[in-house]
Parts: C-alpha cells; structure tokens; sequence
C-alpha cells in the first residue's frame, strides 16, 4: 500500500524562490572571486594534470616480475576461467614451447592477452591469482589508434607491470630439493 | 537375416546368489559375487556394494577393471556383522531385527568381502576422520603444484581436498622432494613428488598391457615409480596409465601444457583408427580439438584405449584440409556443383557409373551412396586397409566400418574385390563416370593415366591427394569430429558418435550433400536430420531393423552381422 508522506506547507519566502536564487548566485560569485583573484582553481588541466590516486586504487590488471626479473605468470589460466567479460585470453605454451625463464617451475604462457576494451577492472584476476602474478595497478586511461592496440599482449603487460616482491615459492622448493642431496636416485 | 538388435555384450551370466546388505542404513540386494578384472567371478566387496547403493565411497587404488591392491586406505569404512550367540544363533533384538556387532577396527571397503546381513557405514564421524587423516598423510610430500600440473581440475587429490581436506598444512619439516618431468617413455612423463603410490599404472601395465615395465623403487617416503634403467615405457597402451593415475604424477607428453582441463568441451564420439571403434570423449575447445580419452564402454574397449588411437588426431586440423567446393579446378559453391553433378548422373547411361565409397564413412552415408548405387545400376566396392593386430583392443582391420560398408551393399564380404574389375570398365570404355569418397585410388591399383579416361571424376575427400587433384568436381568433406552418424565395428555393435568442432571453409558432412544428390538423382525425398536418416537406413537394412537412432544410447547396440 502506497503510503502518504506528509509534506510541510511551504512558507511565503520559499514560495517566492527568490532566497534560494539568491543562495545559489552567492555560492557561483564565491568561487568565480576565488579562481579570478586568489587563485583557488577547483578545475584541472586534464590529461596534462592527473588526480593522486588513493592507495590500493583498482585500475588495470598488469603481469609483474619477481625481485629476479622472472615472469611470475605460470599460465594456470584462472584468471582467464573467471573473468566476467573474458577480456583474458592464455595462450598456453604446449610440450615444446619457450623454456619457462624460471627453474622448478616449468610453465610459463607463451602469450597472455588483456583486452582493456574488455576489462571491467573487477579485480577478480587478482584474487585468483595463485602465483601472486597479476595485479591490478593505478592505470585508468587507455589509448589507442585502434580495437586491435587495445589488447595488451603479455611483453607489453610485463613492462607496465614492474616487479613485485614476494615469498619465491618455486625457488624456495627448487633449493629445498637441491638441499636433499642425500636423495638416493638421480634419474 | 535375423534382426536380433541386443544391448546384452556377453552370453547369460550363470545365476548368482543375491544377498542383503545394509549402506547407511539403506537395505540393498547385491550378488553374492562380481566380475573382477578378468572376468572371473570373485567375492562382492564392500565398495562394490556401495557403489549399488549409490553411494559415494572416496578411493585412489581401487579401479574397477583393475586387481585390487588395497593400498591407499582412503576406503575406509566402518561395518558390522549379524553377532552370534554362543549357541551359533543369530542374536535378535527385542525387536525382532537381528543384532549387529560393530567391528571395533575399519576396513578398506575395496578389498573386504560382504556377507550376509552385513552393515556398512560410510558417513560416521569415524569414517569422517579417517578419511581426512589419510588424505593429510598423502599430501605430506605432496608439491600442491596444482598450476602447473596438468591434472589440476580432474585430480583426486584436489577432489577429496575439498570433501576431506584442511586449509593449511600442518607439516612444518621440510617435504621429501623426488625427480619431476622424468622422461618415462615416449608419450609419459612422470613427477614422482605428486605420485600418491597407488600402483594403478603398475597393476595396468603387467596385468591389462601385458607389459611388466613399471615399479616402485626405493624405500619408505622415497618411494619412487621407475622404469628399469634403459627400458622406456613405451607400449600401445601407456596413455591409460594417465587416465587411470588419481594424481597429476603421470602426464600426457602430448597433451603437456596445451589446455587446461576445465576449459575443455567433451563430446561423446568414436576412434576411427581400426574396427574396434572404441568410444571416445573428444576434448575441443573453440574449434581446436585438444585431445581424445577413451569413454567406458563395456560392450567395446572398457576404460581402454590404445596409443595410436589416441593420437591419431592431429590431421583433422591440418592447414591443407579441403576447404573449397571446385569444379574442373575452378572454385564453385555447393549449390552449382551438385547441380551440375546431378545432371551428369541423371544422364548417364546405366551401368556407365562407379562408385567407390570409403570404410571410414558412416553408416547412413553409406546407404545413402547405396541409394545412387541402385538407381544408376553402378558397381561399387570400398578399399581395404589391413594390419597388424593384438591381444588387448587393435584390430587388424584399419577401416572403422568395414561392416556397415558391407551391410549397406557398397562392398561384398571380400572388400576391394570389385577394384580390378572398375579398373578393367574404365579401361575399356565401359564406365564414363567414377564417383570416389575419401580413398586416395590412385594408391589402389586406378592409376592417372586410367582415371584421365574417365569422362567425369567427382571426388569427396578430406585431405588433398593424387585423386583430388584428377578429380572434375572436389567436394570437400568432414572429419568424424566435424558431423555425427554411426559405425558399425568388427563385432556388429552399431555406435553413434556426435560432433565436436565446425568443418572449415565450405566443408560439409557428407551425408548432408549426399541426401541432397539421392534426392535430385532418384526423385526419392532427402532426410534433412541425421535422426530421421539414421531411422529410415534402419527400415531398410536388414541389419539394422529395428532401430533407431535414440535407442543406440551412448554405448551402441549389437547387431547381427
């Protein structure tokens, strides 16, 4: 059932609109006086001046390295399994595809594609991520001459992404494994 | 001909006690005993019977067609048998059920015989924490490598993980670390850190292959399946070890890093290497086929499949596939070739024509082909392709429907016995127009020079070869993975099998241009599903009475052939 919300009568000063004109127009004058003769400028030269941008601001998902210059990225292709609007594409680097540039771990994608028309920016990929490979970093802008520039292959990824530090685990088993050199077999 | 369609696969079984037992209460009737590996009838046990009742008994060594090693101890259950009272009489409760003594101890479920009145229980909190004791045990030395490894979606481990599993690990020693991508074989490759020891590729190998190739060396934790020095793993049937390995420790070389299983579409179809027909689950994603796995079918090759089939499946992709319709080398559609096609038959004097049909092709394109055969009184054979044969699942006829070509008329008992005699037509003057699907004929005996005679040479093929090149009219056709329809294998058991990925370019189904020829030719009405087809061959062929194309299920049915 609908309900009646009672609305207060309007006095004459507010029936007349004139105070609140005149609210408004003082508001306007206030800040026209402050950019026109104190420099107090509200407005910004965008591109050429960009706004700071709060700490853990979701912006585009990039690749990262490892503090060795790594790729992180072992192409489990989760990422690519859950992104809502499929802008993920793996390509996987099959039995004879380029050696991962990591030792233990030895997959690596043979391209990985973001396509930035695509992305939503959801952050998924990021939660997914079990390699801590992917991130989402504070780049919002994108700009292209064409559809095709705007997929961001994986070098392209990898050199906006920067490096982010983390626990090694694959170098940490690799040299927990080399440290059992009591192990019986080498085959 | 007797037209006895059957499901049944093996004579009438002798009769076999049943006897009741109890799953979770839930009272069930199971027999006595069940066929083991081998076929030899043996005790039912405890998993068996669960698996009747529906329910869910987690395991990682057991396998069905395997012997039982009962080493993983992840069946474990609790059960209880009728108590006996000192006078050997069952104790009965004061309310008239007997009364069950619980066993203090678990049981492994895979390798403990039932007996009568027995009680199984799978969901007690016992069960429960057996179950998650085991699991923490078996992931100890575990890498959890799960994004690099390729069973990663189809794992076991990963599985009961979820069902049994623990969030964190407890282990805080440094784990066992083993050799990883060990070169097995030439299509294995082995991680020893993720093997869980359940010796499913062993019992496989020295009892299904025949092939005593795999063991286990060293000892405790370092245990390690290996090959003796020297001697790689490379019999016809080393991919099931993959299948049938719970963990990601045995991996595909050919498979390896191509496509991660979930994103994979699996669609029920048939191996085309020989006449077993063995049923198969194609893995395709977006048009690109990944891989084949064999599908359970009793009746035909069980859990099995061998090597050569499985990998036989990379030219169904090859960048030289026949993708353009031509007529007398020049690109024409589908609409003015079977036009111009048509015609040429339609005038053609009777007994001018020949056919040569494959026995890769299917049933109902077969009989469709049987249908021009008839109006145009044309002599027809197929090739035959021979080789050699084993024990387990290859037969030693090549041709996936050497049968149905011989059902359907295109060929008589002897296949390729009519060649020569084509051969001498054209030759002669006799025959003007040869109609050849998929066979390269120039490799059977029809050389260039003769097939130049000819007056018109259409040819339907896959691939390019010497007799495409000849042909005055290409019509390109499709792979099995590209259309649906049925084989009829070495044992009668018609299989249908369904379509994975789109033919490229302008390649269609054969059956789908064939009825449209069988309809211009003969007058007689096209069938525009390959269900209607399918249901309209079985009213024709005597074989094949009786059937229909819903009723071939997923495993086919035997006919008499």
């Amino acid at each position: 059932m609908a309900i009646t919300v009672n609305r207060k009568p309007l006095s004459f000063w507010e029936k007349l609109y004139l105070p609140a004109i005149a609210g408004g127009l003082k508001v306007t004058i206030k800040h026209a006086y402050g950019s026109l003769f104190q420099g107090k400028v509200v407005t910004m030269e965008y591109p050429e001046q960009r706004w700071t941008l709060p700490k853990n601001y979701r912006g585009a998902p990039y690749l990262v390295k490892d503090q060795d210059g790594s790729t992180k990225c072992v192409s489990c292709q989760l990422c690519e399994f859950v992104c809502p609007p499929k802008a993920i594409r793996i390509t996987p680097p099959g039995q004879d595809g380029q050696a991962a540039d990591r030792a233990n771990a030895e997959k690596m994608p043979k391209e990985f594609e973001i396509n930035m028309l695509r992305c939503i920016y959801c952050g998924m990929c990021q939660e997914v991520c079990p390699e801590e490979a992917i991130f989402l970093q504070n780049d919002w802008s994108h700009i292209a001459h064409n559809r095709e520039e705007m997929i961001y292959n994986k070098e392209k990824l990898l050199a906006l992404g920067g490096t982010h530090g983390g626990i090694q685990k694959w170098k940490h088993k690799l040299e927990e494994a080399e440290a059992q050199e009591s192990f019986p077999v080498k085959v | 001909m007797s037209t006895a369609a059957t499901t049944e696969t093996k004579p009438a079984a002798p009769v076999i006690e049943k006897i009741k037992v109890k799953v979770d209460g839930r009272e069930i009737e199971v027999p006595r005993l069940t066929a083991d590996w081998s076929g030899k009838l043996t005790p039912t046990t405890m998993i068996q019977a669960c698996e009747q009742a529906k329910t869910d008994v987690p395991h990682y060594c057991w396998h069905p067609q395997l012997p039982v090693a009962g080493n993983c101890r992840m069946c474990l259950v609790e059960f209880g048998t009728p108590a006996m009272g000192p006078d050997r009489k069952p104790v009965i409760n004061p309310d008239g059920t007997a009364k069950i003594a619980k066993s203090p101890r678990p049981a492994i479920a895979c390798a403990t015989p039932i007996s009568p009145g027995m009680e199984i229980y799978t969901t007690t909190p016992a069960v429960k924490q057996m179950r998650e004791g085991v699991l923490e045990s078996l992931l100890i030395n575990h890498p959890l490598d799960c994004p690099i490894c390729d069973q990663a979606g189809e794992c076991k481990l990963q599985e009961y993980s979820v069902d049994y599993g623990q969030s964190a690990s407890r282990f805080v020693e440094a784990k066992v670390h083993k050799p990883k991508a060990v070169d097995l074989g030439p299509r294995i490759m082995l991680d020893a850190e993720r093997c869980v020891l359940c010796t499913r590729c062993i019992r496989f190998t020295r009892d299904i292959a025949g092939d005593d190739k795999l063991g286990i060396i060293n000892r405790g934790s370092y245990n390690t399946i290996a090959t003796f020095p020297g001697t790689p793993f490379d019999n016809n049937y080393t991919l099931n070890t993959v299948d049938i390995c719970p963990v990601g420790a045995l991996t595909s070389k050919d498979f390896r890093f191509q496509m991660r299983v979930w994103f994979l579409k699996e669609t029920k179809s048939l191996c085309t290497s020989c006449g077993t027909g063995c049923s198969t689950l194609l893995g395709s994603r977006e048009e690109k086929l990944f891989r084949y796995t064999p599908r359970d079918n009793a009746a035909v090759n069980g859990p099995w499949m061998c090597d050569a089939g499985r990998l036989n499946y990379k030219w169904i992709q090859r960048a030289d596939r026949l993708k353009e319709v031509q007529v007398f080398g020049k690109k024409n559609t589908w609409a003015g070739a079977l036009y111009q096609i048509s015609d040429r038959l339609k005038r053609a004097q009777a007994g001018s024509v020949a056919i040569i049909a494959s026995a890769r092709q299917t049933n109902e394109e077969l009989w469709l082909i049987s249908k021009l055969k008839a109006k145009l009184s044309a002599v027809s054979d197929s090739v035959a392709r021979f080789g050699e044969a084993d024990k387990l699942l290859v037969s030693a006829d090549k041709n996936p429907n050497t049968n149905g070509a011989r059902l359907t008329g295109i060929c008589f008992t002897e296949i390729g016995s009519n060649l020569p005699q084509i051969a001498a037509g054209i030759q002669s003057g006799k025959i003007r127009t040869l109609i050849v699907f998929g066979e390269d004929v120039t490799k059977h005996g029809l050389s260039a020079d003769l097939l130049a005679k000819l007056e018109t040479l259409i040819v339907s093929d896959i691939l390019p070869n010497e007799t495409v090149k000849l042909a005055h009219y290409v019509l390109p056709g499709a792979a099995h993975a590209e259309k649906r329809g049925s084989f009829t294998n070495t044992k009668g058991r018609v299989q249908k099998f369904m379509k994975a990925v789109e033919a490229p370019g302008d390649a269609r189904a054969e059956w789908e241009f064939l009825h449209e020829l069988v309809h211009n030719v003969t007058g007689q009405n096209g069938f525009v599903t390959i269900e209607g087809l399918f249901n309209e061959m079985a009213k024709d062929v005597p074989a094949f009475n009786g059937l229909n194309w819903a009723a071939l299920g997923d495993t086919g049915v035997t006919v008499q052939i």
